[in-house]
């Protein structure tokens, strides 16, 4: 289960369309990343600000550069 | 059309993206990202901030991923002004200013519009609006949705054999649920498939444990004291299911645009090859470009046939190139031309395509074998390699995927490692009525 996290926290999207499923992420952040069948990648887009050495080095291992990772929560700001 | 050129913006253009949607997040990214410093303002008629969608129709209907977990990330500070649950009601184009529901108007100097599509509704509104009764859309139909399936329903009815219909009914099966599935194809996704590989997945949806009820449609659905309770088929027998998920495909949101004077077709807002919106009688609007599953556009890989896709990828590509050339201007830029793509996980399995199949007349499995749920297929027209669709074949697509970009001929590649010694060539068969744009549905 990969539960709703409101503050604090990193944001990762995969784009799956470039994902082969190399599962180079799911070694580097096993709890994080999991590989389901041949190809199905299941991932957290909310995790905890504690694995965020492991995320990055997820995204930096993924042979066709599949994942964004964004080090904190995204907010609506008022702008300008 | 050197007239429908913009230069670079000026520094503090004001730039509006109505749409806080992928397409309307990689925009506005992109055009901070070309250096565009001047006031950004987002609108979005939803609450939330924008979300990804694909994990909605899976994980978060399966119970294993929180609705609010979906909220896309960024790659930089926007810097912007956010209006959400303030959707647009509708736009000047002579004043360049977009009037919100609440009354607000934001005058403009360079606009996105990234609205997307929302999903198509039951017909009868009495009964599409019964209680049990579900569209999947956005991230709180989802949430809706996934309360229904955990309160453990007796059986699930699903309306159409699309991607969404065909993920909703691999979920349903992963809970254990009882579920039937209504289309009126032979097959489930064969509009967009055909029937020669659809037919397999159909034996691989039924093998699952699905009803799988083709060939035929719905004329009505029945409820009781306000809850749906079933519903009755062509032929007037009936099926008893306490949750219904229509599954008919989307339109495009553009009912804010009526009497905008935009030009619109089959609610799609037509633009040209440059993501720059038409006008019912004036031209081009540089000024305005549009992105993602609201846009109808020539592309160019397919002889400049107006496509609308529904598809992320397409979102993130399209929304990047209408954020760049909204900051840089046009130049020399050539026109959009991203190679549709999509997938799709269902009953175990990842089910790519890349390139359009609208219009294939044939079709060779090139790696694999549809009987091990494993292969490769390519789809020609006339012979040309147009499109190409794997099932946990991921790593060889993209050589397939070089090959429609470059317009090579069909079969594109031969005597490769691992394939058949001899690729006979198929009908891809395709149902009747024929496909229209093979948009994800």
């Amino acid at each position: 289960m990969f539960p709703s996290r409101k503050t604090s926290e990193m944001r990762v999207v995969v784009d799956l369309n470039r994902c082969q499923g190399y599962a180079q992420c799911c070694y580097a952040a096993p709890e994080s990343f999991e590989l389901r069948g041949a190809e199905i990648l299941v991932y957290d887009p909310a995790p905890s600000a504690e694995h965020r050495g492991r995320i990055e080095r997820a995204a930096q291992s993924c042979p066709v550069r599949a994942i964004t990772v964004q080090a904190d929560e995204p907010a609506a700001g008022a702008g300008r | 059309m050197t007239s429908a050129r913009i230069p670079r913006a000026d520094e503090d253009a004001r730039v509006v993206v109505v749409g806080a949607s992928l397409a309307g997040l990689r925009g506005a990214e992109s055009l901070r990202l070309a250096g565009h410093r001047g006031p950004l303002t987002i609108v979005g008629d939803e609450p939330h901030l924008p979300y990804d969608r694909p994990p909605l129709s899976k994980h978060v209907i399966a119970g294993e991923m929180a609705p609010d977990a979906t909220t896309l990330p960024h790659r930089l500070d926007l810097d912007a002004a956010w209006r959400l649950g303030a959707g647009a009601a509708g736009l000047d184009r002579q004043a360049r200013t977009i009037v919100l529901l609440d009354g607000e108007r934001l005058p403009y100097d360079r606009l996105l519009i990234a609205t997307g599509a929302r999903a198509r509704p039951w017909h009868d509104e009495a009964e599409g609006t019964l209680e049990g009764v579900f569209t999947l859309r956005g991230r709180d139909d989802a949430a809706a949705l996934r309360a229904a399936l955990a309160a453990a329903p007796k059986r699930v009815l699903i309306v159409g054999g699309g991607f969404i219909g065909c993920e909703v009914a691999s979920v349903c099966r992963d809970l254990g649920l009882p579920v039937t599935l209504v289309d009126p194809l032979p097959a489930p996704l064969a509009k967009v498939l055909g029937l020669a590989v659809s037919g397999f997945l159909r034996d691989w949806i039924a093998a699952a444990g699905v009803e799988v009820r083709s060939n035929t449609g719905l004329r009505s659905l029945d409820g009781r004291d306000g809850r749906v309770v079933g519903a009755t088929l062509d032929d007037g027998s009936t099926i008893a299911a306490d949750v219904v998920v229509v599954a008919l495909g989307a339109v495009p949101n553009t009912g804010w645009l009526e009497g905008s004077g935009l030009a619109l077709e089959s609610g799609a807002l037509v633009c040209d090859g440059h993501a720059r919106v038409r006008a019912q009688d004036d031209g081009l609007h540089p000024e305005i470009r549009a992105a993602g599953d609201v846009a109808l556009w020539p592309h160019p890989l397919y002889d400049g046939r107006m496509v609308r896709l529904e598809h992320w990828g397409n979102a993130v590509a399209q929304g990047e190139y209408a954020g760049r050339a909204l900051a840089l201007g046009d130049g020399d830029r050539p026109a959009f031309a991203g190679m549709p793509e999509f997938w799709s996980n269902q009953f175990g399995v990842t089910i790519k395509l890349a390139g359009l199949t609208e219009g294939a007349d044939s079709l060779a499995v090139v790696q694999g074998s549809l009987k091990d749920k494993r292969f490769l297929a390519v789809y020609g027209r006339a012979g040309r390699t147009v499109a190409a669709l794997s099932v946990d074949c991921a790593r060889w697509l993209p050589a397939y995927a070089e090959a429609i970009a470059a317009k090579a001929p069909f079969p594109p590649i031969a005597n490769a490692l691992d394939q058949p010694s001899r690729l006979g060539t198929l009908d891809p068969s395709w149902p009747t009525p024929p496909p229209e744009v093979s948009a994800r549905g």
